[in-house]
């Protein structure tokens, strides 16, 4: 069964395609990853998805069940969308518990309670921090609540847009483990955006290469570990990447 | 001969609601004519340090040190204004983005001949051909067109080299580079680091690369310093840089995540391992 199946998918900001004509179908329970440079469009495939960007032609269609263009309340319980800046994207005036009671509001769902307080557990923050704002939390922590508050309608597909870039290396690994471990303990599917390839290789089941808002090559995440792409740009982006020094350093 | 930088014992601290909290806690190393890296995770003090050798931290920030040299004269003793034909002349940096450390509504061309004009009294001609041939030692294409345009007009990585000009346009001694390509693309990353690195070894100057990228840095700089909550922990050379035998540093390398990764878990920092904290 297809989680998220992309067809001819063209998407504009105020008439200007950004995103041509992208076909993608990823498998329920598959991570995927876009990868590609600023501007590539990868984080706009992920916002037509989610229904930020609601100017798009093509077919998008999530479980099997087509996507309209404008918010859909069902379609917000299968599929939630974690953003890149933990300090952006959490209200400053809201606690941890309003933030993570609030999907459960507005889908009338019971038992708040015990669930900000699963989830809580679920993202490896103690009750400690339920009642803390943003500022008294780190970055790290931060992410933690945003992973939190996107598992709250207990979805099935998670769309990652950048979840690491603006966190430190020893906290990335932390959010990377904790985000592998939910997959596996969740049945999850993923699609994460990324311009990190050895984020990638660590994550995700395949890929497909982004360049100038149309995808250039998918590939298996196992390509990174060969370097086998047949698409010129894939190769320049795996060779900027470190790709080309691999062989040495595992020489040693 | 004498090192261009000699700092002994830095120390910046700022104060709280709990008292005066040291963010550099004693810093001491020598830069001669090489390339010196300073890593370290958000809030090590890193780019603290770098900002302390210019000076540039304002009140209620403090500053002290045994010794701050730069080559041969105290950078600790000088008035504000005895720093100015020091700062952008002889020593220089370069900031994080472009976006906000460039003048928007003044053309790139005219930033660049500002730096120089700080400085010197160069006729207009005279000026004009020195931007323009800074421009394309940077390796911009069509520097005459690009020196009209504003930096809302330039790409990132444009930006950057931009800045890279402005700041190597005066010649100084020492350029401090505080995560210069942390907000460009990896493609383009590689790109400014080779220019930098070029531009640094053919005229000769010092480099102090500050970044949270170990493998940036192992990769751009002869000796590498390693920073952890204001102190310095390790400092090896760059070479050596994965024998590294300091915890901290240890588990910086593990949590980095390879391009030909196999590790299920990543290993995580036990940040109890190293310090009280």
């Amino acid at each position: 069964m297809t989680a998220i199946s992309l067809k001819s998918l063209t998407i504009s900001y105020g008439g200007i395609p950004a995103v041509h004509d992208v076909s993608l179908e990823i498998g329920d329970g598959e991570s995927f990853a876009l990868v590609g440079e600023s501007g590539s469009g990868k984080s706009t495939v992920l916002r037509a998805i989610a229904g930020l960007a609601p100017e798009w032609s093509g077919e998008i269609s999530v479980l099997g069940a087509p996507r309209g263009h404008g918010p859909d309340r069902a379609f917000a319980r299968t599929c939630q969308m974690v953003f890149q800046d933990p300090y952006g994207s959490l209200h400053p005036r809201k606690t941890v518990d309003s933030v993570l009671s609030e999907p459960l509001v507005v889908h009338g769902i019971s038992e708040r309670s015990g669930r900000v307080s699963e989830a809580l557990e679920m993202v490896g923050l103690g009750q400690e921090f339920r009642f803390r704002f943003p500022h008294q939390l780190s970055g790290g922590q931060r992410q933690r609540v945003a992973i939190a508050r996107a598992l709250m309608l207990k979805p099935r597909i998670m769309l990652l847009d950048e979840p690491t870039s603006a966190l430190d290396v020893s906290v990335q690994a932390e959010i990377l483990n904790l985000l592998k471990r939910l997959r596996r303990d969740q049945g999850l599917t993923y699609l994460m955006v990324t311009h990190n390839l050895p984020v990638v290789a660590f994550m995700c089941d395949r890929m497909a290469v982004m360049n100038a808002g149309r995808v250039v090559e998918t590939a298996p995440s196992s390509a990174l570990r060969t370097g086998d792409f047949s698409d010129p740009y894939a190769r320049h982006l795996y060779a900027a990447s470190g790709g080309d020094e691999i062989a040495p350093k595992d020489g040693q | 001969m004498t090192p261009l930088l000699e700092i002994d014992n830095l120390r910046v601290s700022f104060p709280t609601t709990q008292g005066r909290i040291e963010v550099v806690k004693g810093v001491s190393f020598t830069l001669g004519r090489e390339r010196l890296g300073i890593v370290g995770e958000s809030g090590s003090g890193k780019s603290m340090t770098g900002r302390a050798i210019l000076r540039l931290i304002r009140s209620p920030g403090e500053v002290t040190a045994e010794r701050m040299m730069f080559d041969g004269t105290d950078l600790l003793s000088r008035s504000e204004r005895a720093m100015r034909p020091l700062r952008g002349a002889r020593m220089s940096m370069i900031m994080q983005d472009p976006k906000f450390s460039l003048n928007p509504v003044m053309t790139v061309g005219a930033q660049i001949a500002e730096a120089v004009r700080a400085h010197e009294t160069v006729p207009r001609r005279a000026l004009a051909n020195r931007v323009r041939e800074m421009l394309e030692a940077v390796r911009i294409n069509d520097p005459d067109r690009v020196a009209r345009m504003y930096p809302h007009e330039v790409s990132g990585g444009m930006g950057q080299r931009v800045m890279i000009a402005m700041m190597l346009i005066p010649r100084p001694d020492l350029l401090i580079a505080d995560e210069p390509t942390s907000a460009l693309d990896v493609s383009v990353q590689a790109q400014v680091l080779d220019l930098i690195d070029e531009l640094i070894v053919n005229n000769g100057m010092g480099l102090l690369l500050i970044s949270h990228d170990l493998n940036l840095v192992a990769r751009y700089c002869d000796r590498i310093l390693v920073m952890n909550s204001g102190e310095v922990v390790e400092s090896c050379a760059a070479a050596d840089l994965h024998a590294a035998t300091h915890p901290y540093t240890r588990g910086l390398l593990a949590a980095i995540p390879k391009i030909n990764e196999t590790r299920d878990v990543l290993p995580v920092l036990d940040r109890s391992a190293w310090s009280g904290t």
